[in-house]
């Protein structure tokens, strides 16, 4: 029996998990603030984090309360992809995180965009950033992995390390009408693309299983993640009600 | 990538709308054009300042010395029948 309520329930489901994922790269590219290797790329990669802050608080303002969702939640009740959350590490993880991660949320957004509602209105608007975060992972995909070795060596490192992340990007995510095999199809081709001109190999090894990472999507999170919570809801939680 | 001196320096120009000319907006350093084309975007139209920008290395720019300053543009300065002030501009002309 599918009501009102029900329909309400899996389109809250759908804006948590999008939101989530948007929410929490963004702090991880926030973390490059500051540390990042050159002046010109911190601001790139600050602009792409707030891309993704805005895309967030669109997202968990349809689910509810944007600061209560982002602040005030416990990291079991956070819906993100395992992938978003892993740690920056050197520029190369952080390039390969933002390459699967962009491909993905430009291949989702583009079809949630034809549909109607308050989702494909902010994913309309959406993919349009994305598909410059995309362009700005790929130029740097290839020049890694066809720079020197030793960039070569780190991006296929980096590349490899991810994709057992990957497999969890094609669950099913309630509320979301998506043919969930095709999305995994194109995305398989349009990441090999992006490697193979990279003089990339495509990783081996399983996307999802066993063996594999990818429960995010069920509250269920890498150890690191507890960290970064606490670093982004430290100041919220220490001085409810704050603002300047 | 051990520091960005060693990506050379590019000058960024902005245009701002359609019907200006291009504008010097600053410098940067990246790697290749395609690069300091992305991050011109990045720095210089973030606040949507343009709707194009060229980059161009700075090294292919010849530029006039300040101890040629006296030769250069002291003579233009005493002669205003040059500037074309004596004509009415006609109404809806902008950007003259």
């Amino acid at each position: 029996m599918t009501g009102p309520s029900a329909a309400t329930g899996a389109a809250h489901a759908a804006a948590l998990a999008l939101g989530d994922d948007a929410l929490v790269l963004s702090h991880r590219l926030g973390e490059w603030a500051g540390h990042a290797p050159v002046l010109e790329e911190e601001v790139a990669l600050a602009n792409i984090a707030l891309d993704l802050l805005g895309q967030a608080r669109v997202l968990l303002g349809l689910a509810g309360d944007e600061d209560e969702l982002a602040y005030l939640r416990e990291e079991r009740d956070f819906r993100n992809l395992q992938l978003v959350e892993q740690p920056n590490g050197d520029f190369a993880h952080t390039i390969a995180r933002q390459l699967y991660f962009s491909v993905y949320q430009r291949l989702l957004y583009e079809r949630l965009a034809a549909g109607d509602g308050e989702l494909a209105a902010l994913a309309a608007k959406a993919v349009k950033e994305v598909a410059y975060h995309q362009d700005h992972a790929e130029h740097w995909t290839l020049r890694l992995g066809d720079g020197t070795p030793e960039s070569h060596e780190r991006m296929q490192r980096a590349c490899q390390t991810l994709w057992r992340y990957t497999g969890e990007m094609f669950q099913p995510v309630e509320g979301l009408d998506v043919d969930w095999q095709a999305l995994r199809d194109t995305w398989l081709s349009a990441t090999a693309d992006v490697l193979g001109r990279a003089t990339l190999t495509m990783p081996t090894g399983p996307q999802s299983g066993a063996w594999s990472a990818g429960a995010g999507r069920q509250g269920l999170h890498t150890e690191p993640f507890g960290r970064m919570l606490a670093e982004m809801q430290h100041l919220h939680r220490s001085h409810p009600g704050a603002s300047w | 990538m051990s520091s960005s001196t060693d990506w050379p320096l590019w000058e960024v120009f902005v245009r701002s709308r359609r019907g200006l000319s291009h504008t010097h907006a600053g410098s940067l350093h990246a790697p290749d054009a395609a690069m300091a084309l992305r991050n011109a975007r990045d720095l210089y139209t973030r606040r949507s300042e343009g709707v194009s920008i060229w980059v161009v290395p700075s090294t292919v720019i010849t530029a006039s010395s300040p101890d040629e300053k006296d030769p250069f543009f002291e003579p233009a300065a005493d002669k205003p029948y040059r500037h074309p002030t004596f004509y009415e501009i006609p109404e809806g002309v902008k950007h003259l």
